[in-house]
């Protein structure tokens, strides 16, 4: 089970990153729960500065742009 | 699928319905108002569109795409030399948020992770009011002066802002969270930076040049044998509305006056280096457009050229609508608006317009790019120059939503300190403008 979690207020990029992750992780048939966190103090816990971010099992794996589905599929596998 | 959004929906519908059945069409005041929608629309729609959003559009993508935002936040990180974090926190707006959503978090993250409450609260303030978008689309609508005023503005009263906000609280501790700071290695760049800046350069030349505007500067004989020099405000089919470059009989220089065509003899543009440029613009645009295309064919990747125009296509979806939207609802709101009100509170450039103007500015949210059709239809309205600045400079900062987050990230005692700044520096801004350029 790995946890997906999307950092981002809620911003026209982040709902693309949401969109791309889950589909991708759908396409590799991985089990995963999906999290997004909107909450601005929640997000600095990360150490993230730019959104949209993507952490796997809170580890931070993307800052500040929404990858191609190749580049995700790397990070999932 | 989010109960959220589907709620937004509905209630955007129930608006829609509700509007649609209690509009008082019979009544004179609205159906003049539904006219002056449309009217300011199309004037946006032929005058501003293809000329300036849409290549400003494709700029916003050009530099998300091509410009390592990653690099630049380097400067803003816990270790960065303090003066040049001030000097990088309040003209990266400019490349860094070209969205308005991804201030806050920057902010954010300057201030906790990075840089200190100096260098994040300075990227607060000029952030939002920097992107180029609204750079463009504010000198062209409001105006040269206004344009530059607000950018200038903006960047100069960041650093004082950052820098009396850091000197109030040298003291307080900031609760720095533990963690280690995330900021991506920059890629290695596919080419060299001077490519990358030329590009960028032709493109903000084109728009400068397809957005060339005629003076207006004229020189008029009237058909009763007076000459003079004045600057045309608004044509129509018969008639020209001039402002007096010089004093001519009981009008002072800057009076506005309305000459209806059958009286004016003669009407010459003066020859300035200004009007040669707009005679030629078409070409100029054209040599760099040409430019741009060449060198994204020599020089970038294709699955480059698809982002940019992916992340533009993002922005369009973004912001078209805002500002559409916005001047659709402003042109209707103006004509309801009384202009009586308005000038009297703030058609003036004492002390009390501009405070006014700049605490509703802090207070009042503006869609993105929306601050621009709101404040053209003020100054239609009577609005002095002075006020407008100040509206411009406090609007886009701060808002009582972005407020309420900012609470958040530092602490009550400090969002307070910073409101009151930027009301106050608003203030202060606009009055010495609107002495000078009123």
């Amino acid at each position: 089970m790995k946890k997906l979690q999307i950092l981002g207020p809620g911003c026209p990029k982040c709902k693309k990153l949401a969109e791309v992750t889950e589909a991708t992780a759908k396409d590799l048939g991985i089990q995963y729960e999906i999290e997004k966190v909107t909450d601005i103090s929640e997000i600095m816990k990360f150490g993230v500065m730019m959104t949209p971010a993507l952490a796997v099992d809170g580890q931070v794996k993307v800052v500040g742009k929404v990858p191609s589905p190749d580049e995700i599929k790397k990070i999932l596998d | 699928m989010s109960w959220k959004t589907e709620l937004k929906i509905l209630a955007a519908l129930v608006t829609i319905f509700v509007v649609a059945y209690a509009l008082p069409l019979g009544n004179p005041k609205i159906q003049q108002a539904i006219q002056e929608a449309f009217r300011l629309l199309q004037w946006y729609a032929r005058n501003h569109t293809l000329a300036c959003v849409v290549p400003a559009l494709f700029i916003a993508g050009a530099i998300i795409t091509f410009l390592s935002q990653a690099s630049v936040m380097r400067y803003l990180g816990p270790k960065s030399n303090p003066v040049l974090a001030y000097a990088v926190a309040s003209v990266s707006g400019c490349v860094l948020a070209v969205c308005s959503c991804s201030v806050l978090p920057m902010f954010a993250g300057i201030y906790q992770l990075g840089a200190g409450l100096g260098p994040a609260s300075a990227f607060l303030y000029s952030g939002p009011a920097i992107n180029v978008l609204a750079i463009f689309l504010s000198a062209r609508v409001l105006g040269l002066s206004i344009g530059a005023g607000r950018v200038i503005g903006a960047v100069t009263f960041a650093v004082i802002i950052g820098l009396l906000m850091a000197a109030l609280f040298r003291k307080a501790e900031r609760t720095k969270i533990e963690a280690a700071l995330q900021i991506p290695e920059p890629e290695k760049p596919p080419r060299h930076i001077s490519k990358t800046a030329l590009y960028l350069a032709c493109m903000v030349l084109f728009l400068v040049f397809s957005d060339w505007f005629n003076p207006g500067n004229v020189v008029v004989k009237t058909s009763d044998g007076r000459l003079f020099n004045a600057v045309v405000i608004h044509e129509t089919k018969d008639t020209v509305r001039f402002q007096l470059e010089q004093d001519l009989g009981p009008e002072k220089t800057g009076d506005k006056i309305m000459l209806s065509k059958d009286e004016i003899a003669e009407m010459q543009e003066r020859k300035t280096w200004v009007l040669t440029v707009y005679h030629i613009r078409w070409y100029l645009a054209g040599l760099c457009g040409l430019a741009v295309v060449i060198m994204a064919w020599r020089w970038f990747e294709r699955d480059e050229i698809r982002e940019w125009m992916l992340n533009t296509w993002q922005f369009t979806k973004l912001l078209v609508p805002l500002l559409f939207g916005g001047v659709f609802v402003v042109g209707f709101v103006s004509v309801l608006l009384p202009e009586k009100q308005v000038a009297n509170w703030v058609g003036d450039n004492s002390l009390r317009s501009n405070l006014v103007a700049s605490v509703i500015g802090t207070f009042w949210y503006f869609a993105t790019l929306t601050e621009i059709p709101i404040t053209q239809a003020l100054m239609k309205l009577g609005m002095h120059n002075g006020p407008v600045l100040a509206l411009l400079l406090a609007g886009p900062a701060l808002s009582l939503p972005n407020i309420l987050v900012i609470r958040k990230v530092m602490g009550n005692l400090k969002t307070l300190v910073f409101i009151i700044l930027v009301v106050v520096m608003s203030t202060i801004v606009g009055l010495f403008f609107g002495v000078f350029w009123g």
